[in-house]
């Protein structure tokens, strides 16, 4: 199929995420401002107002309100989107869980931002890691461009009938969210087309009988109530049993709007850049990624094996894939933008390491902790990582596994 | 509980009920169970009012009170407030 037709505009990530939430033909809206992600829904009010949607716009008291009224709305079969960061984010931490137990796949876009104290308003990825065990898939994006396609994306993943999974679409507070970039975007009738509508699978309610999975008067059918030590335990198994089917999903709506876009993200679940032949490599995650890219281009130029793995989908974590990108790669740094406090690492090099655990080829992994609160990362703190993946390389000895890169001493 | 458990591929999504809440026996959780001496109560219906588990009736064809031990929890709200003093809360399995 011939890509379709598209025109590019000048947008900040903030305004491609409310562009393609306005021509995905969402239902209920429910939201509640925090920096750096207020601009998405400050457009959508305007779209609601100007009357180029017929969304129900529901304005909140809180992000835990504003979570619980899209949740509502989801299981009621509608299409639901909400937006936050940071400090809105974790006040909605018990409805996240409510929300992935509830299988209602409301779709959230998260512009990364540091947690208080002290207080920061600019970009790491505290707020959504710490969210990484809630149930939710969690798609980290490069630039506007995919977050704009990631949105579209996120609403066939999440409403898909063998899920049913709420989606976290993260991309970098203030480096993405604020900055003008050109964006490719489709026509309003060719993305509403690829989300289509939602369907429900059938359930056994409460009468014996199958009943299609939502709430409706007409089949009434009770969602989430009392479940003590002898159910419980159950229905977590089948969350994760769901989990498990995810990346074959995401990857199939990934593979199918990348036919119609033109436009692809490796896989969909990982995204890899010059891998192949590296013996040394980064991972990370979000809009890093670029200025690593011209990093490993500028050192491939002076000979040296380099590589990346831009981790694209996190939750749930695509553990064959990273595998396989790193099983030949002999040293490895994993870039966090976040802190796990007296874990040892990041959130990141948790995951990876541990997958990397049974790599035949037991690479060196390491870790640096950086860009906390929105520090820079420029390219020389990035050459130095892979100055020091070519030292490991080259003694296989590591002198501190955990690092802090771009912090003053 | 008090019916078969089923595993984690057979049962609905979500949490979702697949038979009705009057299924689920919740009278198990008890561990003292309200029993009436016939003699004392003068049966005013106090205690089918303030039953919070609706677990108290009254019997149209005995005329008298009857205790659904399936839903009743134990929780000696009847005994307590029983004017005539005629409920006691036993130890299960005691009498």
């Amino acid at each position: 199929m011939a890509p379709i037709q598209q025109k590019v505009l000048a947008l900040n990530g903030n305004e491609a995420v409310a562009l393609a939430v306005k021509q995905s033909d969402v239902d209920v809206v429910a939201a509640y401002p925090i920096t750096p992600q207020t601009i998405i829904v400050e457009r959508f009010s305007e779209y609601v107002a100007d009357g180029e949607v017929d969304t129900e716009f529901v304005c909140t008291e809180s992000e835990h309100s504003a979570l619980t009224a899209c949740l509502a709305a989801a299981v009621t079969g509608a299409r639901t989107f909400t937006a936050s960061a940071s400090a809105g984010l974790a006040l909605m931490h018990e409805i996240l869980y409510v929300t992935s137990g509830c299988r209602a796949p409301v779709v959230m876009a998260i512009a990364n931002r540091a947690l208080s104290a002290p207080i920061n308003i600019h970009c790491d990825h505290s707020d959504s890691m710490v969210e990484r065990d809630c149930g939710w898939i969690q798609i980290y994006v490069e630039n506007s461009q995919e977050a704009y396609d990631s949105i579209i994306q996120a609403f066939r993943i999440a409403e898909h009938p063998e899920l049913l999974l709420p989606v976290m679409v993260c991309f970098d507070g203030f480096f993405l969210s604020h900055t003008l970039e050109n964006v490719d975007v489709m026509l309003d009738e060719d993305v509403r087309k690829f989300v289509g509508k939602r369907l429900f699978p059938s359930v056994i309610g409460h009468k014996g009988k199958k009943v299609p999975f939502k709430l409706d008067p007409s089949n009434p059918l009770t969602m989430g109530p009392l479940d003590l030590y002898d159910y419980y335990f159950e229905h977590k198994r089948q969350q994760e049993k769901v989990m498990q089917k995810a990346p074959q999903i995401i990857t199939q709506v990934h593979n199918e709007y990348a036919q119609m876009a033109g436009r692809k993200y490796g896989n969909g679940l990982i995204d890899t850049y010059c891998l192949e032949d590296a013996d040394i490599a980064t991972v990370c995650v979000g809009s890093t990624a670029g200025t690593v890219k011209a990093v490993v281009d500028q050192i491939r130029a002076k000979g040296v094996k380099a590589g990346l793995l831009r981790l694209r989908t996190f939750r749930p974590l695509p553990v064959t894939d990273i595998m396989k990108a790193l099983e030949n790669v002999k040293a490895v740094a994993v870039m966090d933008r976040s802190n796990s406090f007296g874990g040892y690492g990041g959130a990141v090099f948790h995951e990876i390491r541990h997958v990397l655990y049974d790599a035949k080829s037991h690479p060196r992994v390491v870790n640096y902790v950086y860009g906390l609160g929105g520090r820079d990362m420029p390219p020389d703190i990035i050459q130095n990582i892979y100055r020091d993946l070519q030292e490991i390389l080259k003694t296989r000895r590591v002198k501190d596994y955990v690092q802090f890169a771009g912090v003053r001493e | 509980m008090s019916q078969e458990q089923k595993g984690w591929k057979e049962i609905p999504i979500a949490g979702v009920c697949w038979r009705p809440a009057t299924e689920y026996l919740t009278g198990d959780w008890k561990t003292f169970k309200p029993v009436r001496d016939p003699e004392k109560c003068i049966k005013c219906l106090i205690c089918p009012m303030i039953c919070p588990d609706a677990a108290i009736k009254w019997s149209k064809t005995t005329e008298d009170i009857e205790f659904d031990y399936d839903f009743c929890k134990g929780c000696g709200i009847c005994a307590n407030e029983c004017p005539a003093h005629a409920i006691k809360m036993v130890r299960e399995g005691e009498s």
